[in-house]
């Protein structure tokens, strides 16, 4: 017997260029205590299939066909009936933790509102539920949080939070869509654990609604493969992972890059030293209260980071949210001015350099940035956004020059030359990715910093800016450092990673080395959450749990989370040493792991 | 082969062509020419306001009447007499001291222009650029800046337009002085809080490690992005300039006597509805209803026009 069936449901948007069929006849059906995954890129209809089971569709869809709950219809059912289901029977969890949690109420107060609906409990009754819950989620000091606003919480606690909102009246049916896509490869491993758990423990069915193929492997027992509204694929979790039969699946697998195969042997020239980071620091002064002259206490971005980068070589950038990776890039672009150390540039500081001179240096240092759509003037067509450096550093060229380098170019990123008059708006995702790549390679720089440049875009299209980077990397042998959370992109493109902890760096080594024999406890907890696309592999495969959530790179006691020792002896200010413990294998001190493991999250 | 005698201009000729096959770049502006000339509202309206604007130039040679004279014989019975007629040369009427209307509508709806479109692009130049390199270069600077802005506004501008009246020259100039000193103000405010939002965002920083250098920045990225907001602000600016002339026309502190504007006019002619005379209220009323519905209309249009994003 099925819990939740859907047969033939259709969705359509009606909207001023004509009517959009976001899905298309779909049937799925999901059993009590399973988990049913549904992935697929951006635009496939996979959210819209179940807002449309929810009855959560905006105005100008519409829903045709049948979605039965425990064989009751419930699709276009009135407000009011939906009402009493929604919440009780179902819920949801969102991708977003913070824009899905009411912003001034208090988490208890929020999660009370559900139970008052569906249960009538109210008063301490309801607080008692409230609670009992937030540790059912694993919610460290969970009194606390009932009296908390959401924006207290860090992400992951939020998304705890809407979990314990979504399981507070014991659903049938839990439906998560995109769960832990904004949150960081360590939270986003704790979230499924807990996920997972609860299916387990109140047999709860889940429907999983993502479009990354490593989630998927680990959590579902089922998976329906949708693409342009309709499912291509369905099946078990082994039929389509190892026995893929539509091409849009392969496709999707061998997109995905995976953290535990190397990649591809590529032979480039390495040459000499290009860029030598020595010991930068960014500390941004943050006012403790609102006073006039309130005292202010420097926030450590960066905190001490020395690296150095040859011609021709890509070094990787990894850590988690808040951990300074993008501050960094910024520092050594002198986008913003670094509070101490040096970024020496072919072997002249640029922190000291003149404006005159820091200009002419700009020609050979350019960024990719993540959001392609952000990174783009709105009001101005793409060719001259790819135009812009040219002007600058180029004025001598005619128009007519200009416009050749500019097609050339587009050419070479693979945008099609007729869409020079495009607005960002009109392109996607990924055309607009290449405009930035256009724009950042237009000059031929010697360095290109890619800051998060494909985390925003979709899998298939990631790996196409992926090869795109690398082609032009063999083409015109300029540096690259590239900065990302996800750790197999950046195992996929780097020949060194480094590995950055609020601020600091606690690993640096060659790719291989990272991922073969990580030394630090921090690397090794990242390696171990990051999903592979392989059930088998990740339901065996054992994770590194370190205890706490990131911390806020305010707290002083967070930086010594890997050094209980002087956390006990008070030692606040001490610094962990960078060791170099193979020749280019460098890891930054640290206690030993049974030390680290047997703290309590309270600690730090 | 007498025909061609220098090849590379006949190169230049043959790239030419060839150029004109491909795909034309395009700038913002032709863009939004053609997004504008798209948007049938606007359009009419430009075309009427354009035709106001026209006729105010043309109509005095038709005037049978100029607008200082007064008609001895119709003087005494307005209401009868007076009403707009073709034969006698009075196409709008008489006023209540028995002047040409049709003249003096003319006179009036020109100094109200001219009190709109000045105030207005005062405003603009002055409010967007100062709010502009305010907003965008912050810190201190601003700090500065904006303050005194603050301070400017707490005084009650009617007070500063009247005292600038009575201590120098009542005249148009110190009128136009006057409303263009202040109605910069809120436009920096609005202009800067725009440039606030807009100056984080990636694009400008990619600008900044594009190696552009802060002023082309605000000229090239922020100004275009602020132009939506500005240029509706603006044509909602014009009619205000327009009412607050004939409120201190209203006063007697405005556009002296014999000059007029639509204002004085309109006030003049309510004071005369009660004497059957309507058409001393209607017609200066109907042009300044046309010119300000006109506006917004081109307001909308423009802003739509300028914003890529088609809605």
């Amino acid at each position: 017997m099925s819990l939740l069936v859907a047969k033939n449901l259709s969705v359509s948007f009606d909207t001023p260029d004509g009517v959009v069929e976001a899905v298309k006849n779909v049937d799925f059906s999901i059993s009590p205590g399973e988990c049913l995954g549904i992935v697929g890129e951006s635009g496939s209809g996979k959210s819209q299939t179940f807002m449309a089971a929810m009855g959560l569709l905006p105005k100008n869809g519409h829903a045709t066909g049948s979605v039965t709950l425990n064989g009751q219809e419930i699709l276009n059912l009135p407000i009011a009936k939906l009402n009493a289901i929604r919440g009780s029977s179902m819920s949801m969890i969102f991708q977003d933790p913070l824009t899905a949690l009411t912003p001034h109420l208090k988490v208890g107060d929020q999660m009370k509102e559900s139970l008052m609906i569906h249960q009538n409990i109210a008063g301490r009754k309801a607080q008692q539920v409230c609670l009992e819950w937030l540790n059912k989620v694993q919610m460290p000091e969970a009194a606390r949080r009932l009296d908390q606003y959401p924006h207290e919480l860090s992400g992951g606690m939020r998304q705890r939070v809407m979990i314990a909102m979504a399981m507070l009246n014991n659903p049938k049916l839990l439906i998560a869509d995109e769960p832990t896509t904004a949150l960081d490869v360590t939270v986003q491993a704790e979230i499924l654990d807990l996920i997972a758990d609860l299916q387990k423990n109140e047999g709860t069915a889940v429907a999983l609604i993502t479009h990354d193929m490593g989630v998927v492997a680990r959590m579902c027992d089922r998976i329906e493969v949708m693409r342009y509204g309709g499912y291509v694929e369905s099946g078990t979790a082994d039929e389509i992972f190892y026995s893929p039969k539509h091409d849009y699946t392969k496709k999707l697998l061998d997109a995905m890059p995976r953290l535990d195969t190397a990649p591809e042997e590529r032979n480039r020239p390495i040459g000499e030293k290009l860029l030598s980071v020595d010991d930068v620091k960014v500390h941004f002064p943050i006012s403790m209260s609102k006073a006039l002259f309130a005292k202010k206490v420097p926030l450590k971005a960066v905190d001490g980071v020395s690296f150095d980068i040859s011609s021709g070589e890509t070094l990787g950038v990894v850590g988690e949210s808040g951990c300074g990776k993008s501050t960094l890039a910024r520092a050594v672009l002198q986008l913003i001015p670094p509070t101490a150390g040096s970024v020496a540039w072919m072997g002249r500081d640029l922190v000291t350099a003149s404006k005159n001179e820091l200009l002419k240096n700009r020609k050979d240092l350019q960024i990719v940035f993540q959001d392609p759509l952000a990174s783009l003037d709105p009001r101005m067509t793409i060719s001259d956004s790819i135009a812009e450096p040219l002007k600058t550093f180029r004025p001598e060229l005619s128009r007519r020059e200009r416009r050749k380098h500019v097609e050339e170019m587009m050419e070479r990123v693979g945008l099609d030359q007729n869409m020079i008059n495009r607005y960002p708006h009109e392109l996607s995702g990924g055309q607009n990715q290449r405009v930035g790549v256009a724009r950042a390679m237009i000059n031929k720089p010697k360095l290109i910093i890619c800051d998060e440049a494909v985390s925003a875009l979709d899998v298939s299209i990631q790996a196409q800016i992926v090869a795109l980077l690398k082609e032009l990397q063999d083409e015109f042998g300029m540096s690259m450092i590239f900065i990302s959370h996800d750790l197999s992109v950046v195992r996929d493109v780097s020949d060194r990673i480094m590995v950055l902890y609020l601020g600091r760096v606690v690993e640096l080594a060659s790719s291989d080395a990272i991922y073969k024999g990580a030394r630090h406890p921090y690397t090794k907890s990242l390696i171990s959450a990051v999903p592979i696309p392989d059930p088998n592999i990740e339901k065996t495969r054992q994770r590194l749990k370190i205890p706490g959530e990131l911390p806020s790179p305010m707290n002083p006691r967070a930086a010594l989370r890997f050094m209980p020792s002087k956390l006990k002896a008070e030692e606040l200010s001490y610094v962990p040493d960078l060791q170099e413990i193979e020749p280019g294998h460098w890891v930054a001190e640290h206690d030993p792991l049974e030390d680290i493991l047997a703290q309590s999250p309270m600690a730090v | 082969m007498g025909l061609v005698k220098d090849p590379q201009r006949v190169e230049a000729i043959a790239e030419n062509i060839a150029d004109a096959r491909a795909v034309k770049g395009r700038s913002l502006w032709q863009d939004a020419m053609g997004r504008f000339f798209h948007n049938k509202a606007a359009v009419g309206s430009l075309i009427i306001l354009v035709s106001i604007l026209i006729f105010t130039i043309v109509g005095p040679f038709f005037a049978v009447w100029s607008n200082e004279e007064i008609d001895w014989s119709r003087m005494a019975d307005v209401a009868e007499l007076g009403r707009p007629s073709i034969e006698n040369g009075h196409f709008f009427g008489l006023d209540e001291l028995g002047r040409d209307l049709y003249s003096r509508t003319i006179q009036g709806t020109l100094t109200s222009l001219m009190v709109g479109v000045v105030g207005a692009l005062v405003a603009v130049v002055i409010g967007t650029l100062y709010g502009a390199v305010s907003g965008f270069i912050g810190g201190w600077v601003d700090n500065a800046m904006m303050r005194t802005v603050d301070i400017l506004i707490s005084i009650p501008y009617m007070f500063v337009l009247i005292l600038l009246m009575v201590m120098f020259e009542r005249s148009l100039l110190m009128l136009f002085v006057g409303i263009g000193l202040l109605s910069w103000l809120d436009m920096s405010r609005i202009v800067r809080g725009q440039t606030l939002s807009l100056k984080h965002k990636e694009f400008i920083e990619a600008a900044r490690a594009a190696g552009v250098g802060w002023f082309v920045i605000v000229v090239r990225h922020i100004m275009p992005n602020l132009m939506g907001v500005v240029v509706v602000y603006a044509t909602l600016l014009v009619p205000g300039m327009i009412m607050a002339e004939s409120f201190i026309s209203f006063l007697g502190l405005g556009v002296q006597e014999p000059n007029t504007s639509l204002g004085a006019l309109i006030s003049d002619g309510a004071g005369t509805i009660l004497y059957d005379q309507v058409w001393q209220l209607g017609i200066p009323l109907a042009f300044f209803l046309t010119i300000v519905i006109s506006l917004f209309f081109i307001g909308d249009g423009l802003r739509d026009a300028l914003d890529p994003k088609d809605r």
